[in-house]
């Protein structure tokens, strides 16, 4: 190879290597900016819900069986355009009911109530005010929204990859093992549907928040849970907080679920 | 130097060929896969990570192993290594490829990857991963190809490789602790949440990337009239050894404080691989097997009288080859996802298409090593003369 034929595939190498390095420097100039950006991924109405933190207490004394779940279930699979599988391997789920020693295992003691051993628990994203997912995801396709704290997801920007899903200790985290449309139905025009690769959760009906209305399965549950601000001592939530032993799902990971149960 | 890759006898023709049909096979039922999704493999809710996963992790090990001939000859100035430096380097490359492969296979929307760096997230160790995992790959090709050119026009190399040979060693280092670090920061996963992980990946690295390099070594004397020489074989043995034995260790060390501590969301993932678990316990065959296969390899490779003898050496490396990649690839990744983060089992078995686009990338692998082991071998023949 004569000398100049070299420097030029020295350059086109070298600046090659400059093109992907560029952005690097950039994430170090201007994290918090992107930060901001992601703040405002749905846009809110004159009529929105706001918070510092937004949070939840399920009363699990007024649950006593999977029936009486099944309606706030229903309510958020439904508008939320979460398929229904039959294959166990690809199922996908938002909010479900589980036994006790499976929301929170290592807790309970032996010989528990018949009450507790066969009752339903309701488990959903935490919205954790210390995110691991968030922490893990290698493209801020999951973040913590500044504005309210709910944990929210970039369907257009998950690569994939699942880290996410192993960071989570609570298993809120679904992902689309295949193209999950023709497993919905009807289809909820309103709200978007996933393509297949991508991960999904709960995410506080962030688009209800948006235009004054509280989470499907609030509204849904009648009573039995309160949504709030967890930062607001007048809230419903800090009320309830207040006056009544609640619990957290493995409160000792310092993840600061956002999610109370009363028991 | 890439025209000694493309000259051979009918017999590498042959290998090369049978090696691009596998990866033909592979790249087939990916097409599949990228089709209808990853539903295709035997991941799920709970297991979200399966075969691809397990092997690139296990083969970010086989290309930190390479770091085994470069340290000493580099570091040690221990000469015998000088010969086989450049396998250690080719060996990595090839190594990095694959596993940079099974990362893009694993992806649901691998059209979507330059995301990583277009959206830099410098909490994520993801994001760091892929930063090591490129500049090892990046380094090993610059340092593997300028001193092999420069040993075939019989000059030193370039100067300014040398800082690079120094950083490459540390590098290496870095590419299995920061997958390991994949792994053991993640909160809720007993298994994987122990400060030791990042130990235990290296040193069975360190012994299954030397291993194959033996294996590697001996197959090139017996195809090429380059001899990569006993003395050479013999001390990447020992370094084999002692890594083997120091990887049993790390487990044994995982075991005692696992069951003494008696905390269950520990103690039940070892449970579940090695006894099973609620009536489930699809991984116990495996797991003793890849315990039984590191006890023969130490015993094979501590010996002097079994390491001294080739042939016997050759099957001992095969057998810690085996050993360390049930261990690390199948039981690693699995374990560590069950029992799930809600204590429940759904077991992961892989499926047919799954573990042949596994195969594919290994074959993918193989493909390269073996024209860049070509290359090398070519070039030390024509130095011989």
């Amino acid at each position: 190879m004569d000398s100049s034929r070299r420097r030029v595939l020295q350059l086109l190498g070298l600046s090659s290597l400059a093109l992907t390095v560029k952005p690097v420097f950039n994430a170090f100039a201007k994290e918090e900016a992107q930060a901001e950006n992601t703040a405002a991924i749905i846009e809110r109405g004159p009529d929105a819900l706001t918070a510092k933190q937004w949070a939840m207490v399920i009363d699990t004394r007024k649950f006593e069986t999977e029936e009486e779940l099944k309606p706030l279930v229903e309510a958020c699979h439904k508008i939320h355009n979460v398929p229904h599988f039959e294959d166990k391997r690809h199922e996908i789920k938002w909010i479900w009911g589980t036994h006790y020693h499976n929301a929170f295992p290592g807790e309970g003691g032996k010989f528990l109530s018949e009450e507790v051993e066969q009752k339903p628990f309701l488990v959903l994203c935490n919205h954790c005010e210390n995110p691991p997912c968030v922490r893990a995801c290698p493209t801020q396709a999951t973040f913590k929204r500044e504005s309210d704290g709910i944990v929210m997801m970039d369907f257009h920007r998950c690569i994939g990859c699942r880290f996410c899903m192993a960071a989570c200790p609570f298993g809120a985290r679904s992902f689309n093992f295949r193209d999950p449309r023709p497993f919905i139905k009807p289809i909820n025009q309103k709200f978007p549907t996933r393509t297949k690769g991508v991960v999904e959760k709960c995410n506080f009906c962030a688009e209800r928040l948006a235009v004054g209305q509280l989470p499907a399965c609030v509204e849904a549950s009648e009573g039995k849970l309160a949504f709030g601000d967890l930062y607001d001592p007048a809230s419903s939530v800090r009320e309830l907080i207040g006056s009544n032993y609640t619990i957290r799902r493995k409160q000792t990971l310092g993840t600061e679920p956002s999610v109370y149960y009363i028991v | 130097m890439l025209e000694l890759a493309i000259k051979g006898t009918k017999r590498y023709y042959g290998w090369m060929a049978f090696l691009l049909v596998i990866v033909g096979i592979g790249f087939l039922l990916y097409l599949k896969q990228l089709d209808f999704g990853l539903g295709i493999t035997g991941m799920s809710r709970d297991t979200s990570w399966g075969f691809y996963i397990a092997n690139f992790t296990f083969l970010v090990g086989v290309a930190a192993g390479g770091v085994m001939v470069v340290l000493p000859y580099y570091l040690h100035d221990y000469k015998a290594f000088g010969k086989v430096t450049i396998l250690g380097e080719f060996l990595a490359i090839a190594s990095v490829l694959m596993c940079l492969t099974f990362v893009i296979v694993d992806l649901g929307q691998p059209r979507r990857i330059l995301n990583v760096w277009l959206y830099p997230t410098l909490h994520s160790v993801l994001f760091w991963d892929t930063i090591v995992l490129n500049g090892y790959l990046f380094l090993n090709i610059l340092i593997g190809w300028n001193v092999l050119e420069a040993e075939r026009n019989g000059v030193h190399y370039q100067a300014w490789l040398k800082p690079l040979i120094y950083i490459s060693i540390p590098w290496a280092v870095s590419i299995h602790t920061v997958t390991a670090y994949l792994y053991c920061g993640l909160p809720g996963r007993g298994f994987w949440m122990t400060a030791i992980l990042a130990p235990r990946f290296l040193s069975s690295a360190f012994a299954a990337g030397p291993a194959l390099l033996i294996l590697l070594c001996l197959i090139i004397r017996r195809v090429s009239s380059f001899d990569p020489g006993r003395e050479q074989i013999q001390s990447l043995a020992k370094i084999v050894a002692y890594a083997i034995c120091v990887n049993v260790f790390f487990f044994l060390c995982e075991v005692f404080v696992t069951f003494y501590s008696n905390i269950p969301e520990h103690m039940d993932h070892l449970k579940y691989l090695f006894v099973g678990l609620q009536g489930h316990g699809a991984y116990v065959p495996w797991m003793w097997t890849s315990m039984a296969l590191m006890v023969l390899g130490i015993i094979l490779t501590v010996n002097p009288l079994t390491r001294k003898n080739e042939g016997v050496l050759a099957v001992a490396c095969v057998v810690i080859f085996l050993g360390t990649w049930i261990d690390k690839g199948l039981g690693m990744i699995a374990g560590g996802f069950t029992p799930s983060p809600l204590h429940e089992i759904n077991e992961y078995i892989p499926t047919a298409p799954e573990i042949f686009i596994a195969l594919g990338v290994w074959a993918l692998g193989f493909f390269v090593l073996t024209a860049l082991f070509k290359i090398a071998v070519g070039v030390k023949e024509e130095v011989q003369g």
